[in-house]
């Protein structure tokens, strides 16, 4: 994984809303009172989320503040965990899946998707709606292959006509819903009815 | 084959609904109470018993695991981690029971939380789970509700709490030190083992570390009693198991099946057979991509436990089948798992650090057809040097697939080499020796 | 004591010994890069992988304990394929530029590879390239080098107490860097170009001056505070290249500040070559002859009374002797070597040094600091107290406010008033300090300066000694000095009975008593010149030269041999590296010019004679490098005067305490960035 580029222009300041400050205090519950060194990477996320989905340099400087950390020990946190942004990303963030189970099952053919319809590179914001697309290992729901996730939601069971779809409502800002595009029970057998399985058993 | 009753998880589809009174229904928390009060032995025994080893990968007996617990919490005290950092690919098991079973999770954190003398648990989850770590929550929020959880969890004296800390995209917190650094607010580097988490864990204090799996079907182990556990399966390889069958099959999906099952019965019954039919199959991995594929030949017979997968050279590890059948590039598929690893490194000792992204560019040489032949030796070489000698075993979970494809489809990999060309084309690296030089042109 | 078999030799270790300290016992070999005594255990090259017994894998022997009846093989096929594999690694991405790294000659990757690597890399793919990071003005950075060991990282966190630089990113993308490239807040930065085993941090004042082996190596002592740090000056030349730390577990360990390691481009700066003497308002260049003649002269035209001498803060021992022995002749006693008037009590040896020692901080079990600032005045020995306080959690309170000091501790008061609730048991602190069994008291020189400072001094020892704080066991009474001189000096004797007369040094001085002031490298003493003749003798145009009437030459401290008294009374010895610069003479030489000059009758001093007679006068000498004796305690009470002040720590520019500082480049940028990130709270 190469090394996150700050983003070249950073808002001077960094606070938590107050209604963020009310889950910072639950966040540092769920910890030891001389841990909370802990809560650094919920309250990243927690920054990330009221940043427009990314985490400017003031808001790790006001996180180690909080916490009591080295800046470096925040940043360095930041840095090794692929989840957050340091830079900008589109409303609509779209992560393909593209390591071997959902490779297996044309995952490429998402990518080539995505560079057609959003952006020809990954972390570029689309000149059209607001979104952008970066390709990541493992989502861990390989028995519904290829999928991608959009922000918080995973989209399975793709094909390329399912995905063009997904990706034009994501551009108009009226995202479809999530789930598997098979429409199957979750992560049930197909071809096998329920029924059938109890003949087995 | 797995009879109807036997079957842990009923909901494992969400067709009777996930909520507690739902699961309620299907037994979650009956005589939970009784069971406590029998006693931390008899607990540990029944699991003993059930022979029930860890479905986190490793395969490690888990009542072994809880007796090394310290038998009274002294000054420190102790933690149960549930990992739920499901990343490795292949494998989507923990995802359901975290959907769909959330109450036998949250069961079976309090039986082991009892067992391993835990008044708290932390659930570690992968933080592209959030949906299914919101749904968790939901049901800690029911179970606090019903009085299941918290102060005199259960009517059983014992106080217990359970909290969910979201990882942030890193493969390699999945390794049970790795976890513990992530939880402490650390970068996710493996810690140097002994001391193990046993006896200095999180926070410096006793911590056991379990699967998700592990921990949710120990309540039906114990209802039903250890015996039935161990009657399932295979001799020292018993009970269900999730079985996580993706890649070139008609019908992916999760099932929950008995320990020592034919491969080929798991892909036919349940998965709709391979893609072009079983003879058009080229290669299975079976339990999630750090354990060596196994070529046609063997899938034909092996079965899906522990001891035949390692005779096989290859490991159940979480049981994650990835079938590749004839129509791939069975090289290029290989290399994506290498890339994978180059990715997930946490980069803190040497070999995997620098290895990982050295097999990483050899394969793809391969498959972009410009290696020699003396680079599959080296490829070869470099596995060996990774594996065996790392503060983790991601060192081996990268080293192995590769040595696999070596194993099984070395002629596959030469047939993409040529010979060392005598005149050589001069490469298009930069004169390395002074590229920093020029960045500055003050130095 | 448990025993281990290594190579089927079987030896006895001490309980907590890892595999690694337990072959070192054996006289085997194992190769490492992380690993570090001073510094905790990553264990993460991998290159000190032994072959265990029972064990499938080969394992870590820097990070495993060692064991009863363990067995351990270093000289196996497994074990040589596990090091060259991880040589190969760690060379795969290391560049091949050894002739333009300055690490070249003294490379421990150079080392290794050599004695277990392979002599050809099968890494055709393009190397890793990671960019230059900024890390302040003494420490170049060269990235692409690293081979990610986290010496650095550790020192910073650990040692060095400013948690500033970190690894970021993950796997072979992985980069250390200082948080967004700033400079290190820490007097100790420059020792990770020390530990870092590779090319990666190198000394950005040395860059691409010297190479090891060119170098003539001697060891000497530093000056620039009062601990007496073991170095080793490099000379090339008569040029000192560069200064490193020597190890010595009783003093600094294996480290030295940032100002030992790099006023040492001020030896080269602002030297004095030649006599100079003052006409027509201006120093002009003259001959020995001339300037001596004139300063014989004008000795003789003043009353003996009316000359002062005044030693600096990086005389050694035998030139004050000389100069003592000079003042004899002039019949003056008006000598001192305090640049302000703090007390000292010179009658037993106890009452001006650190009688704890410095390695004794680490059995203490309190520490008080009252009036100093030991991260400025004593740098290595605050090290020191971090490592005690990182150890053992020990409580750390202060009287007066130092600002940070790299670990915590707590402000108890900031008058002599609490001094004094303290001694008569008021104080809430009382308690605390009583049921401590070993405490130790830091007195600065910033408290002994004050009206109190008798009060303060005699009236703490009595308490301890009272309260069995100073026994044979333990002594916690303990006097930070600043200057190199000043332990010495008070041992020499150089101080006038202060009973025999009224009046002081420094209230003569202000009173302008005196006609003809002679500063032996003294550069520090603040005063009002008027009409006082002033004669600077020293190596360097600084405070000193610029107002004096006679400038006379003399060499720095690495031009001539000398003994030190370092704080803790331990005498050792700054051994000669360099030739004096032009025409400059040893202190004691100018001295016998001018006394053959005075009067021919006297025998004319001599080094040998002059060393012989400094061992014998040192009270309390047990020998070289050793610590004084103890003695009896003197039951003498003396009586002072409470004095209700405030405890003001004075605040040392750091960077620019002597006269070779004050002459470094080096040392005057990293005042600058200190004094930027000061003012505005960034820096780069």
């Amino acid at each position: 994984m190469s090394i996150k580029k700050i983003h070249t222009s950073q808002p001077k300041e960094f606070k938590f809303s107050g209604e963020n400050m009310r889950k910072v205090e639950q966040i540092l519950k769920k910890y030891p009172e001389k841990n909370k060194k802990s809560a650094v990477m919920p309250l990243l996320y927690l920054a990330q989320r009221q940043n427009d989905n990314w985490i400017p340099l003031a808001a790790m400087k006001f996180i180690a503040k909080h916490l009591s950390m080295p800046y470096i020990s925040v940043y360095e946190v930041a840095t090794f965990y692929s989840m957050y942004n340091l830079e900008p990303v589109g409303k609509h963030f779209i992560q393909v899946c593209t390591t071997t189970p959902c490779l297996l099952r044309g995952a490429d053919k998402i990518v080539k998707l995505c560079k057609e319809n959003i952006s020809p590179n990954e972390h570029e914001i689309s000149k059209k709606g607001n979104c952008s697309w970066t390709e990541v290992e493992c989502l861990g729901a390989c028995v519904s292959a290829p999928m991608i996730q959009v922000n918080d939601n995973y989209y399975e069971d793709l094909d390329e006509k399912s995905t063009k779809e997904i990706l034009i409502s994501l551009i108009n800002d009226k995202p479809l819903k999530p789930g598997s595009y098979r429409g199957r029970k979750n992560t049930a057998p197909e071809k096998i009815s329920i029924n059938e399985e109890d003949k087995h058993a | 084959m797995l009879k109807k009753e036997n079957k842990i998880f009923k909901n494992l589809y969400n067709e009777f609904g996930w909520e507690i009174e739902h699961s309620l229904k299907r037994d979650d928390w009956k005589d939970t109470k009784d069971l406590i009060s029998k006693g931390r032995e008899w607990i540990i025994n029944e699991i003993k018993t059930s022979e029930l080893r860890g479905r986190g990968g490793a395969g490690f007996s888990t009542g072994l695991k809880w007796s090394f617990a310290p038998k009274e919490i002294g000054s420190r005290p102790h933690y149960l981690v549930i990992n739920a950092d499901e990343s490795e690919p292949g494998t989507c098991k923990d995802r359901d029971i975290l959907r769909f079973e959330p109450q036998k999770l949250i069961e079976g954190c309090l039986i082991a939380g009892f067992a391993v003398n835990a008044h708290i648990c932390y659930v570690y989850i992968r933080g592209e789970y959030l949906n299914e770590g919101k749904r968790l929550q939901d049901a800690i929020d029911q179970a606090y509700k019903k009085n299941f959880l918290g102060k005199n969890a259960c009517g059983t004296n014992w106080d217990f709490d359970i909290h969910i800390h979201y990882g942030a995209g890193a493969y390699i917190c999945g390794e049970e030190t790795a976890l513990l650094e992530s939880i402490e607010g650390n970068k996710g580097q493996p810690r140097l083992k002994p001391p193990f988490p046993a006896l200095v864990g999180l926070y410096g204090c006793p911590t056991i570390v379990n699967n998700v799996e592990t921990v949710a079907v120990v309540p039906t182990i114990l209802r039903r009693g250890g015996k039935w556990f161990s009657s399932i399966g295979k001799p020292k390889n018993t009970g269900t198991k999730i079985f996580c069958i993706s890649g070139n099959v008609n019908s992916p999906c999760n099932v929950e099946e008995e320990m020592g099952i034919p491969l080929k019965d798991l892909i036919e019954e349940y998965a709709g057979g391979v893609v072009g039919g079983w003879d058009n199959l080229q290669a299975v991995i079976p339990g999630g991509s750090s354990m060596p594929l196994l070529p046609k030949k063997i899938c034909d017979t092996i079965t899906m436990d522990f001891d035949s997968l390692i005779e096989n050279k290859s490991g159940l590890g979480t049981a994650g089948i990835v079938v590749i059948n004839k129509d791939q590039d069975i090289v290029e598929c290989m290399a994506r798992i290498a890339r994978f690893y180059k990715h997930e490194s946490c980069g803190q000792c040497t070999p995997c650090r620098e290895g990982s992204g050295w097999m990483w560019r050899i394969l793809d040489r391969v498959v972009k057809r410009k290696a020699t032949f003396s680079d599959v030796e080296l490829l070869s070489d470099v596995t060996k040097q990774i594996e065996g000698h790392t503060i983790c075993a991601f060192g081996e979970g990268s080293a192995w697939p590769v040595q696999g494809l070596l194993r099984h489809f070395r002629k596959e990999v030469e047939s993409r080499c040529r010979e060392e060309p005598l005149i050589k084309k001069k490469l298009n690296n930069p004169y390395l020796v002074d590229q920093h030089l020029l960045e500055n042109k003050n130095a | 004591m448990p025993k281990i078999t290594i190579n089927g030799k079987e030896i006895e270790f001490e309980k907590g010994m890892t595999v690694l300290q337990a072959c070192e016992l054996a006289d085997v070999e194992i190769p490492r890069f992380c690993y570090h005594e001073k510094l905790s255990i990553a264990g993460n090259c991998r290159m000190c992988l032994v072959e265990m017994e029972k064990s499938p894998k080969p394992i870590a022997s820097c990070a495993m304990p060692a064991t009863e009846g363990m067995n351990i093989k270093t000289n196996t096929a497994l074990v040589e394929k596990a090091r060259k594999g991880v040589m190969e690694f760690l060379l795969a991405n290391h560049p091949l530029d050894c002739p333009v790294c300055d690490q070249g000659g003294e490379c421990d990757l150079q080392d290794q590879s050599l004695y277990y690597g392979v002599d050809k890399s099968r890494f055709v793919e393009n190397k890793r390239f990671v960019k230059e990071k900024y890390m302040g003005p003494l420490i170049k950075t060269q990235m692409t080098r690293c081979i990610h060991c986290t010496r650095c990282v550790r020192f910073a966190t650990e040692v060095a107490g400013v948690p500033e630089i970190g690894a970021i990113g993950r796997g072979e993308n992985m980069e250390i860097t200082t948080y967004l490239e700033k400079s290190m807040e820490s007097e100790l930065s420059a020792n990770v170009i020390d530990l870092c085993p590779v090319g990666a941090l190198t000394s950005k004042p040395y860059a691409f001056e010297a190479r090891p082996w060119e170098l003539k190596k001697t060891e000497s002592i530093d000056v620039t505070d009062a601990l007496g740090s073991n170095i080793r000056v490099d000379t090339y030349n008569w040029e000192v290249k560069r200064i490193l730390p020597r190890l010595n577990n009783e003093i600094n360990e294996e480290w030295i500040s940032d100002k030992t390691r790099y006023s040492c481009d001020g030896l080269l700066k602002q030297r004095l070559d030649t006599p100079y003497i003052k006409k027509e308002n201006k120093l002009q260049k003259s001959s020995w002859d001339e300037a001596i003649n004139l300063l014989v002269g004008k000795i003789r035209s003043v009353k003996p009374d009316e000359i002062a001498g005044h030693i600096g803060d990086m005389i050694n021992m035998e030139n004050a002797l000389a100069f003592k022995k000079l003042f004899k002749i002039i019949k003056s006693d008006n000598l001192e070597f305090r640049e302000k008037n703090f007390y000292i009590n010179p009658n037993e040896k106890m009452n001006y040094i650190f009688n704890s020692s410095i390695a004794g901080i680490e059995n203490s079990d309190l520490i008080l600091l009252i009036g100093s600032n030991p991260r400025h005045e004593a740098t290595i020995l605050n090290a020191r107290i971090r490592k005690t306080f990182v150890q053992k959690k020990i409580p750390i309170f202060s009287i007066g406010d130092p600002g940070e000091l790299t670990y915590d501790y707590e402000i108890i008061g900031n008058s002599t008033d609490d001094i004094k609730k303290i001694i008569n048991q008021e104080h809430k602190f009382s308690q605390k300090l009583l049921s401590a069994k070993k405490p130790l008291i830091i007195i600065g020189e910033s408290a002994l300066e004050l009206k109190s400072g008798p009060y303060i001094f005699e009236q703490l020892k009595k308490f301890l000694v009272d309260n069995n704080f100073i026994n044979n066991d333990w002594n916690g009474l303990n006097i930070l000095t600043q200057n190199a001189s000043t332990t010495g000096l008070i041992d020499l004797k150089i101080l006038k009975n202060q009973k025999e007369k009224n009046s002081s040094f420094f209230d003569d001085l202000k009173s302008k008593k005196f006609k003809i002031l002679y500063l032996l490298g003294s550069d520090n003493l603040e005063f009002q010149k008027d009409n006082e003749f002033v004669i600077y003798q020293g190596s360097h145009g600084d405070r000193g030269a610029e107002i004096a009437d006679i400038v006379l030459p003399s060499p720095a401290f690495t031009e001539q041999n000398g003994l030190y008294e370092n704080l803790e009374g331990r005498v050792q010895e700054a051994n000669k590296a360099s030739y004096p610069i032009g025409d400059s003479l040893e202190d004691w030489k100018i001295f016998n010019r001018v006394i053959k000059k005075l009067d021919n009758q006297n025998q004319s001093l001599n080094f040998d004679e002059l060393r012989k007679e400094v061992l014998q006068s040192i009270p309390n000498f047990s020998g070289l490098n050793q610590l004084p004796t103890k003695s009896e305690i003197e039951k003498k009470e003396i009586e002072t005067n409470f004095f209700s002040e405030k405890i003001l720590i004075k605040k040392l520019d750091y960077y620019f305490t002597n006269s070779i500082s004050r002459s470094s480049k080096t040392m005057s940028e990293c005042r600058q960035i200190r004094q930027k990130v000061k003012k505005d709270g960034t820096n780069n």
